[in-house]
C-alpha cells in the first residue's frame, strides 16, 4: 500500500504543507498526535506533527519546513505523487477538554502543530488567544486559518517587518500584564522558544505544555530515543508525549540530545550522495 | 556405520579479522559432503532425547535419516512439518541449550551439529527448490495476529494451513519483527526473512504494515469493526530497558534496540547510500551479556569502532548469550570487562558522552534466578575511555496494547498473563512470545504460536 499526496503547496519559501491519502490514520488522530513517514526504501523514517486531519476525505495534513535532506526530498514531491509509508496516529493526543480561557504560542513552524489545538479549543467552547512569532513577514503562514478560529490573534516579527516586532514571550507578557487571566499556556515551536515561555509562565504561575518533538525512529516506545527528562524522570516523548509540562522539563538536557545527528543531517544534505560524515567508513 | 568421530564437523566460517570488517554472514555453511558426514554421526536413538530439547518438536533423527542418505529436500520437508522457519532457526537457536545438550554424542564428545544441518537442509532447499503452495479451502473464519515476528509469522503460517483467513499487523515498514530489526544481516540474512515471510504470502496470509494496534487500531476495533474471530498478539517484548543511572541522556548513549534498528532495519551501516545515521565512536561500551548485547558489540566493530567492551555484571559462566555468539564476538576483537557494572556516564561540556566509571563485582549467594548475586566491591570504581554506550540489559513488553484493551491482565512487569495454550483474560484473545514470557528466544516465541495456533483453531472450529 503506498500513500497518496492529495495536495501540496509551498507555504513561504522554506515551509510546505502535504495533504496525504491515510485512511486509517485519519480515521482516529486528534490534535496533539504525530505520523511516522518514509519517502522510500531508501529513507529514514521521520516523525511529523498532525496539523490537520479530515476523517471524511481520509487525509492528514502535515506542515514541513526544508531543514535536512529527507525534508529536502519531501518538498520535490508533487501532488498526485506517493509515499511509500505512512504510520499513526501516534503519542497521546493533547488534553483540551474543560479548559476555560488559553493561550496558544506558535513558534514559526510550530505554529502549524499549534494551528489545530487552537482549532479544537474554540469548537470545544474555549476562550482562545493565539500568539504567533516568525523572523519576518514572508514566512508568516497560517493567519487566516487562525484568524477564523482565534478570540485574539497577535502574529509578531522579530524584524517587525509585519509591523507588530517582538518575540512571542513579549507579546504574552503583556496580555498577562494588561489582565488576561490564563488557565492554561500551550507553548509549541524551537526548544529555545519553549524555555524561555516557560520560564516567564512560571514567574506567573501559569501551567504550561509544551510538545517536545526529539529524534525517534519507530515512535511506539521501542528505541528510546526520543527520552525527555521531565522532572527528573525518563519519559518517552512517543508514548508518554509528546506534549509535557513544561515547567519540568530539563530544557538543556532537551537541546543537547536534538544536535546528536546534526552533522549526518548536514553532511546527507550537501548533495544527497556524498561520502563524508562518517566518523569511521564501512568497507565492503 | 554411525560416523564416530568424536567432534562435530567444523563450520565454515570468514576469518575473524576479515569478517569483522563486513556485514556478510559470518558462518558460510555446511557443503554436501560435511552436511552427508555430520548427519551420519547420529546414532537414531529409539528414544529420541534430542527431541525433548526442541520447543517446536522436530522429528530430528527422522530428518537426518534423509540427510545421510543425501536426500537434502527430504530432510527439509520432515523438518518443516514441525517448523514454519527453519533457515532462521538453524541459525540463532541456542542449540547448546536444546536439542544438542540432549543428544547422547554429547557425553563423550561434541553433538551432532543438528542446528548446522537444519540451516544446511532449509537453504538447500531455498537454492534448488520451487516451493508448491497449495492454498486450502477457506474455512469461513478470519484472525488476525498483532506483530509479524517469529511467534506471529508461525501463528499465521500454522492457521493460513488450517483453512483460517489471516492478516498479521506489523507497525514497522517491513514484515520480521526481531529478525529484521534486532539480529544483524552478519548472522541472519534478511534475504532469508523475507523468503520466508514471501511463503507465507503465498499461502494466502495477508500482511498489514504500518499499522500500530494499539494506535491505528485497537483489539476490540479488530473484533467489532473488522470481523475478526479470533486475534493473536505476538507483538513481542520491544521497550527498552536503562540503567537509570547518571548520564543516560548524554548524547551517544543508545538503547540496543535504537543501535540495531538503526543499522539493520533502517540500513544504517550503509549511510549515505541509506539516509538512517548511526553515530559508533572509537571505545565503545555495550552493557549487558545477552544476543542482543553481542549482536550490538559486534556491529559496532563492523562500523569501525577501534575498542568494544562488553561490560558485564557477573562472570563469563553466567553470560545469557549462546555459547557461538560469545565465541565469534571474542574472535572477532570484543573485549569482556566481566564482573563490571557501570555505575554513572560523564559526558563533556556539549551533552557527549566521554567517559564511563564501573565498579568490580564479586559472585554471592544464588539469587532467584538461580544465578549467584553480584555484589559490589566498595571503593573498586574505575574511569574507562568511553565515547558510545549502548544499553542492552534487557526489554519489556510495549504498554499500547495492554493501554487500550479492556481485561487484558498484565503482571508486574508489564507481560500479557496467558495460559498454556496462549489463552488471555481476554475471550479468543491470545498472545505467545516476549509479551508472555519477557525477552526469551526466537524458538520459544515459536513454539507459543504453535500451541496458541492449535487452541485457537479448536476454540473457533471445535475440532
Amino acid at each position: 500500500m503506498s500513500y497518496k499526496i492529495v495536495e501540496k503547496k509551498m507555504l513561504n519559501p522554506t515551509v510546505f504543507l502535504m495533504e496525504v491519502e491515510a485512511p486509517l490514520v485519519a480515521r482516529k488522530a486528534e490534535p496533539g498526535q504525530f505520523i511516522i513517514l518514509r519517502i522510500d526504501e531508501h529513507g529514514e523514517r521521520v516523525p511529523f506533527t498532525v496539523a490537520d486531519f479530515d476523517r471524511e476525505k481520509g487525509t492528514i495534513t502535515v506542515i514541513i519546513q526544508i531543514v535536512g535532506k529527507t525534508t529536502r526530498d519531501l518538498a520535490k514531491l508533487e501532488t498526485g505523487d506517493e509515499l511509500l509509508d505512512f504510520a499513526g496516529p501516534l503519542g497521546q493526543p493533547t488534553p483540551l477538554e474543560g479548559k476555560k480561557k488559553v493561550a496558544v504560542i506558535g513558534g514559526g513552524l510550530g505554529t502549524a502543530i499549534a494551528y489545530p489545538q487552537a482549532k479544537k479549543l474554540h469548537e470545544l467552547g474555549a476562550d482562545v488567544t493565539v500568539i504567533t512569532g516568525f523572523r519576518n513577514k514572508e514566512l508568516i503562514i497560517l493567519e487566516e486559518e487562525l484568524t477564523k478560529i482565534a478570540d485574539k490573534l497577535i502574529v509578531a516579527t522579530d524584524d517587525g517587518s509585519n509591523g507588530t516586532q517582538g518575540f512571542v514571550t513579549d507579546m504574552l507578557e503583556k496580555e498577562i500584564l494588561a489582565g488576561e487571566k490564563f488557565d492554561e499556556v500551550i507553548a509549541i515551536g524551537p526548544l529555545v522558544m519553549m524555555k524561555f515561555v516557560c520560564k516567564l509562565t512560571e514567574k506567573y504561575d501559569i501551567p504550561t505544555m509544551v510538545s517536545m518533538n526529539p529524534v525517534m525512529i519507530d515512535g511506539t516506545g521501542m528505541c528510546g530515543g526520543c527520552r525527555v527528562i521531565v522532572g527528573g524522570e525518563t519519559k518517552f516523548a512517543c508514548v508518554d508525549g509528546p506534549d509535557f509540562d513544561g515547567h519540568k522539563i530539563d530544557w538543556d538536557s532537551a537541546m543537547k540530545r536534538g544536535r546528536m545527528f546534526a552533522d549526518y543531517e548536514k553532511h546527507s544534505c550537501e548533495d544527497g550522495h556524498c561520502r563524508i560524515g562518517r566518523t569511521h567508513k564501512y568497507e565492503d | 556405520m554411525p560416523n564416530m568421530r568424536m567432534d562435530k564437523n567444523p563450520m565454515p566460517e570468514q576469518a575473524p579479522d576479515v569478517r569483522n570488517k563486513n556485514f556478510l554472514e559470518v558462518t558460510t555453511g555446511y557443503t554436501e559432503e560435511m552436511a552427508i558426514d555430520e548427519a551420519q554421526r547420529c546414532l537414531n536413538c529409539k528414544t529420541r532425547p534430542c527431541m525433548e530439547g526442541c520447543p517446536v518438536s522436530v522429528k530430528i533423527p527422522e530428518f537426518l535419516t534423509f540427510m545421510k542418505d543425501g536426500d537434502f529436500e527430504g530432510a527439509y520437508q520432515k523438518i518443516k512439518e514441525t517448523n514454519a522457519l527453519p533457515a532462521v532457526c538453524g541459525r540463532v537457536c541456542p542449540q547448546e541449550k536444546q536439542c544438542e545438550s540432549k543428544c547422547v554424542r554429547g557425553i563423550k564428545g561434541e553433538p551432532v551439529g543438528i542446528g548446522r544441518l537444519e540451516r544446511f537442509a532449509a537453504d538447500y532447499h531455498m537454492a534448488n527448490v520451487e516451493d508448491k503452495i497449495e492454498v486450502p479451502q477457506w474455512n469461513g473464519k478470519k484472525i488476525a495476529v498483532v506483530g509479524s515476528g517469529p511467534s506471529g509469522l508461525t501463528v499465521a503460517g500454522d492457521m493460513a494451513k488450517r483453512g483460517y483467513k489471516v492478516t498479521v499487523y506489523e507497525a514497522f515498514h517491513t514484515a520480521g519483527g526481531v529478525l529484521m530489526y534486532g539480529i544483524p544481516e552478519f548472522r541472519l540474512p534478511k534475504d532469508i526473512v523475507q523468503k520466508e515471510i514471501s511463503t507465507l504470502k503465498k499461502m494466502g496470509v495477508d500482511i498489514q504494515t504500518n499499522v500500530i494496534i494499539g494506535r491505528t487500531l485497537t483489539v476490540d476495533e479488530l473484533f467489532n469493526d473488522m470481523g475478526y474471530d479470533g486475534v493473536y498478539i505476538g507483538s513481542g517484548a520491544g521497550l527498552p530497558r536503562f540503567m537509570g543511572i547518571e548520564g543516560e541522556s548524554l548524547n551517544g548513549v543508545y538503547s540496543a534496540n535504537e543501535f540495531l534498528t538503526r543499522i539493520n532495519l533502517m540500513k544504517g551501516y550503509k549511510f549515505p547510500e541509506y539516509d538512517t545515521p548511526v553515530y559508533v565512536g572509537k571505545n565503545v561500551a555495550v552493557l549487558g551479556g545477552g544476543n542482543v548485547a553481542m549482536d550490538a558489540a559486534r556491529s559496532a566493530k563492523r562500523l569501525g569502532a577501534e575498542n568494544v567492551y562488553i561490560v558485564y555484571r557477573r562472570g563469563r559462566e553466567e553470560l545469557p548469550a549462546r555459547a557461538e555468539e560469545v565465541e565469534h564476538a571474542e574472535q572477532e576483537g570484543i573485549e569482556f570487562k566481566l564482573l563490571q557494572n557501570p555505575t554513572r556516564i560523564l559526558g563533556n561540556e556539549d551533552g557527549w558522552v566521554d567517559g564511563m566509571e564501573v565498579i568490580k563485582m564479586e559472585l554471592g549467594e544464588p539469587d532467584e534466578s538461580g544465578r549467584r548475586r553480584p555484589v559490589e566491591i566498595a571503593g573498586s570504581e574505575e574511569v574507562l575511555d568511553i565515547d558510545t554506550v549502548v544499553v542492552a540489559i534487557g526489554q519489556t513488553p510495549n504498554p499500547l496494547i495492554r493501554q487500550t484493551t479492556e481485561g487484558l491482565e498484565t503482571n508486574k512487569r508489564g507481560c500479557i498473563i496467558a495460559d498454556e495454550n496462549g489463552l488471555t483474560t481476554r475471550e479468543k484473545v491470545y498472545a505467545g512470545g516476549d509479551v508472555v514470557t519477557g525477552a526469551a528466544t526466537v524458538i520459544l516465541a515459536m513454539g507459543a504460536g504453535k500451541k496458541a495456533a492449535e487452541a485457537l483453531d479448536k476454540e473457533l472450529c471445535g475440532k
